[in-house]
């Protein structure tokens, strides 16, 4: 009966989106205006349902309930509480249910909240936002039912992936999501503003919490997923430019350029047709992602095998959607001029030279995971990697980290740059010294040399606009930006320092045997079998001292799951305060005495974990950000009410008065 | 350039967006329609490989050169990477090929040491000689334009077939014969 219950509420929600459409849609008309008061309750209760019945989904999952297919094919009795809840969207159908309760969810938080704009551009915003529910609400109905049957009901489930089957993985995918479908109402607010054409700082004001809160959540998805990557698969790389990391890659530096060009509207009331534009962009390059990922069309370790008719059903959601936004912007965009001007040298300049530079990255991305589906198309099949990923990237990132270490400090509509060079010493002196420092150590490619430089000049750089003002006292949202900043310059740091110092052995250890991988040695104590809930493994046991220091135990493990059947290999990571251990215990071989030896591959990753930390900074400096933005709303909000309860009591004077007045 | 900017983009540049979008509809489409066909022959079929030498790409197994191909026995050449997500699917189907009898040599495109060995540690190593071709200047010169990409060649060192993309499974027996068949 749940299932079916589920299934209702699903076509509720739908039928919701519809109504929500188009009560919002009749509201923009003459004869409308009445259906207004309805928009808002009704995006709400569309939130609600669709997050019952994905609510009941997980129910599901957890009750392991096999008479659903989807439970069927996707979990096991035997798997661990977390990932039977995790499984809910480890696949297809229960993926694209919490696509469309984030969005639903999203919507209806706008409607509860959301007072700054004009109501007709707020009736257009919620209408917008249904009808790309809408067609999210169909690919469920129709194409991809979570909550089909499944007859006859099987003795047990299929279990999930093991490479799924993992802590960082249970919460990994709805943090991408939150940001990915956050951009949903970005979208729809730059198309309710086309269709009203009110492009202006209001907008972007209004925009801005709702784009930093998406953008917060992708930032923390990439980095851990980009972590997930490193330790699950055994790899130790942080970063493939695989099309599934692509596809998330994609949105977020589309929304990093939006979150800047809003600043800029914001402040400036200029880059308004340019804000608008990455407005659509952004989500649509979350569309695309999300399309190219499932649609089967490109190959990837980890993208979801969808068959091509799921794959058309998107492509015609993409095409109305992006290309209906796309077409109303080129109708629009004209109407809506570009607003105040100004020098090049100035704030402005600086974030238009900085989204020059996203967007530039987006496109070499976006046309680097095409190019293998274009020459497919013309006959061959290349793969794309990260020889044209890292260096063309590369080209533009390293101008644009130039232009940050400055740019904060600059002026809005005109400055000078005699006026901050001689500020631009100190960042200067740390670029040399952490140069001339890689240089030392053996450093001699250009890019690594490059990063190592640059990231600890753009830490120093980010806290420069502090200058002259009291830390305690500086807003909150400066020091966003300053944290933000100088994660970026941490990130960057890592990166560099896992190309240019990782060390790494390949050895075919035997029990009792000691190896040395840079400054650590490290020895295979014993191998030992031992079992977890749904997997047996042979753990290796590794006693590993830094330079002749304590000894710390490492425990990779080589897993064999049976439900399905799948070998991984587990990791085992040391971390120091300079950098990371990564161990890895691979197969056992005889030799020809017969005498047995065991693959181990060891890295040692000086100051690598510093990516992630950079990662999670960055994302601090958003939440920094954006809650200084809804500590600010609240304050306006609580002014205006008192403000009104003032009215209210001189109003009730005056009439108090009057009363007395006739009485006398 | 004007010392304010930006200037008004002008009224084309508005449909821009909408054209390149109209561009990846229409090349994702014939993506999605058009049947994956792997079984296009290079211009190379027929003809000897070019005189090439590579240096070894890592310590474990010697380089290649063109004349390693002039045994008398027929041999697949594998074009791979470590960073090619693809060839990571192919692996275990090369160590099957080789377990019935294939010889498997390989050149790999743009490829680090360490990398390489990472990536023949995890998913097995197949292969006989491995060759490192940092500039795909043999990759080209062979009729290759991607990774992976395998040729069967015969005892003389001519190429006799050219398989694109990644070898399935249900392939085996298909490249097993075409071997077989350039005996």
């Amino acid at each position: 009966m749940l299932p079916e219950i589920g299934l209702g509420l699903l076509w509720l929600a739908a039928a919701l989106a519809g109504l929500q459409l188009l009560a919002g849609g009749l509201s923009l008309t003459a004869n409308g205006k009445g259906m207004a008061g309805i928009v808002r309750p009704v995006a709400m209760v569309q939130g609600v349902l669709a997050a019952a019945a994905l609510g009941i989904l997980i129910w599901l999952f957890v009750e392991t309930d096999l008479s659903v297919k989807l439970v069927a094919e996707n979990s096991h009795s035997a798997k661990p509480l977390m990932f039977k809840i995790a499984g809910t969207w480890g696949n297809h159908e229960g993926s694209m249910l919490l696509w469309v309760t984030v969005m639903g969810l999203g919507g209806a938080f706008v409607a509860a909240v959301e007072r700054r704009l004009p109501e007709p551009t707020m009736m257009a915003t919620l209408a917008g936002q249904a009808f790309v529910s809408l067609g999210f609400y169909a690919f469920l109905l129709f194409a991809s039912n979570p909550f089909a049957r499944l007859y006859p009901v099987p003795e047990d489930g299929n279990g999930l992936n093991p490479l799924l089957q993992d802590p960082g993985l249970a919460f990994h995918p709805p943090t991408l999501y939150l940001g990915y479908v956050g951009l949903s109402i970005a979208f729809s607010f730059a198309i309710g503003a086309l269709i009203t054409r009110q492009v202006g700082p209001d907008f972007a004001r209004a925009m801005r919490p709702w784009v930093l809160g998406a953008w917060i959540f992708l930032t923390v998805g990439i980095t851990a997923g980009s972590y997930w990557a490193y330790y699950v698969l055994g790899w130790g790389g942080w970063w493939f430019w695989d099309p599934v990391e692509n596809a998330s890659l994609m949105p977020w530096l589309a929304a990093t350029a939006l979150l800047h060009s809003a600043s800029v509207l914001a402040a400036r009331n200029a880059l308004r047709a340019w804000t608008v534009m990455l407005g659509v962009v952004a989500f649509s390059m979350s569309m695309v992602g999300t399309f190219l990922v499932r649609s089967g069309i490109l190959t990837s370790v980890h993208a979801f095998a969808v068959d091509p008719r799921r794959g058309g059903f998107i492509l015609a959601l993409l095409a109305i959607y992006i290309g209906g936004a796309l077409l109303l912007f080129a109708l629009r965009a004209a109407t809506v001029t570009e607003g105040e001007r100004f020098a090049i040298t100035s704030r402005e300049g600086a974030l238009v030279f900085n989204n020059v530079m996203l967007s530039s990255i987006l496109g070499i991305t976006l046309i680097g995971t095409l190019y293998p589906l274009f020459t497919e198309a013309m006959g061959t099949k290349v793969s794309v990697g990260p020889p044209y990923f890292t260096p063309v990237s590369a080209m533009f990132a390293v101008p644009m980290f130039v232009v940050l270490l400055f740019g904060p400090m600059l002026r809005w509509r005109r400055d000078k740059f005699s006026r901050i060079s001689p500020l631009l010493a100190l960042p200067l002196v740390v670029a040399i010294a952490a140069g001339g420092w890689a240089l030392a150590m053996g450093v001699r490619h250009v890019l690594p040399l490059l990063g190592l430089a640059l990231g600890p000049a753009l830490v120093v750089a980010s806290f420069l606009p502090l200058r002259g003002r009291s830390v305690l006292r500086a807003p909150l949202s400066l020091w966003g930006m300053v944290i933000a900043h100088a994660g970026i310059g941490v990130a960057l740091f890592g990166m560099a320092s896992d190309s240019a110092f990782t060390v790494e052995r390949l050895v075919a250890a035997k029990v009792g045997e000691v190896n040395q991988v840079g400054p650590w040695s490290i020895k295979l104590a014993e191998v030992a079998p031992i079992a977890g809930p749904n997997w047996t493994a042979m753990e290796g046991v590794l006693k590993a001292r830094y330079d002749g220091g304590a000894e710390a135990t490492l425990r990779p493990q080589s897993r064999t799951f049976w439900a399905p059947l799948q070998t991984n290999a587990v990791s085992a990571l040391k971390t120091r305060w300079n950098g990371q251990l990564y161990t890895v215990l691979g197969d056992e071989t005889l030799s020809d005495k017969g005498e047995s030896r065991w693959q181990l591959r060891l890295w040692w990753k000086p100051y690598v974990p510093l990516i992630w930390i950079g990662g999670l900074l960055v994302a601090l400096g958003g939440g920094l950000a954006l809650l200084s933005r809804v500590a600010q709303d609240l304050k306006r909000r609580i002014a205006r009410r008192k403000g009104d309860h003032r009215r209210d009591e001189v109003t009730a004077l005056v009439q108090g008065d009057t009363v007395r007045g006739d009485a006398a | 350039m004007s010392k304010d900017s930006p200037a008004k983009a002008p009224r084309w540049a508005l449909w821009l967006p909408l054209v390149l979008f109209a561009g990846f509809v229409a090349l994702v489409v014939v993506g999605l329609v058009k049947p994956k066909n792997t079984d296009i022959a290079s211009q190379m079929v027929g003809k000897p490989l070019p005189a090439f030498t590579l240096r070894a790409a890592n310590d474990a197994r010697p380089g290649l050169s063109n004349a390693d191909f002039q045994t008398g026995k027929p041999q697949l050449l594998n074009i791979f990477a470590s960073w090619c997500i693809p060839c990571r699917a192919e692996a275990p189907v090369l160590d099957e090929l080789r377990r019935q009898g294939a010889t498997i040599n390989a050149i790999a495109i743009r490829d680090h040491k360490e990398d390489l060995n990472a990536f023949l540690t995890q998913y097995g190593n197949p292969y006989a000689r491995i060759g490192a071709d940092d500039v795909s200047a043999v990759q080209l010169a062979i009729g290759s334009s991607g990774v992976p990409e395998t040729f069967v060649i015969d005892g003389k060192g001519v190429i006799r077939y050219q398989h694109i993309g990644d070898i399935r499974p249900e392939q085996i027996p298909d490249i097993l014969r075409l071997l077989k068949e350039a005996q």
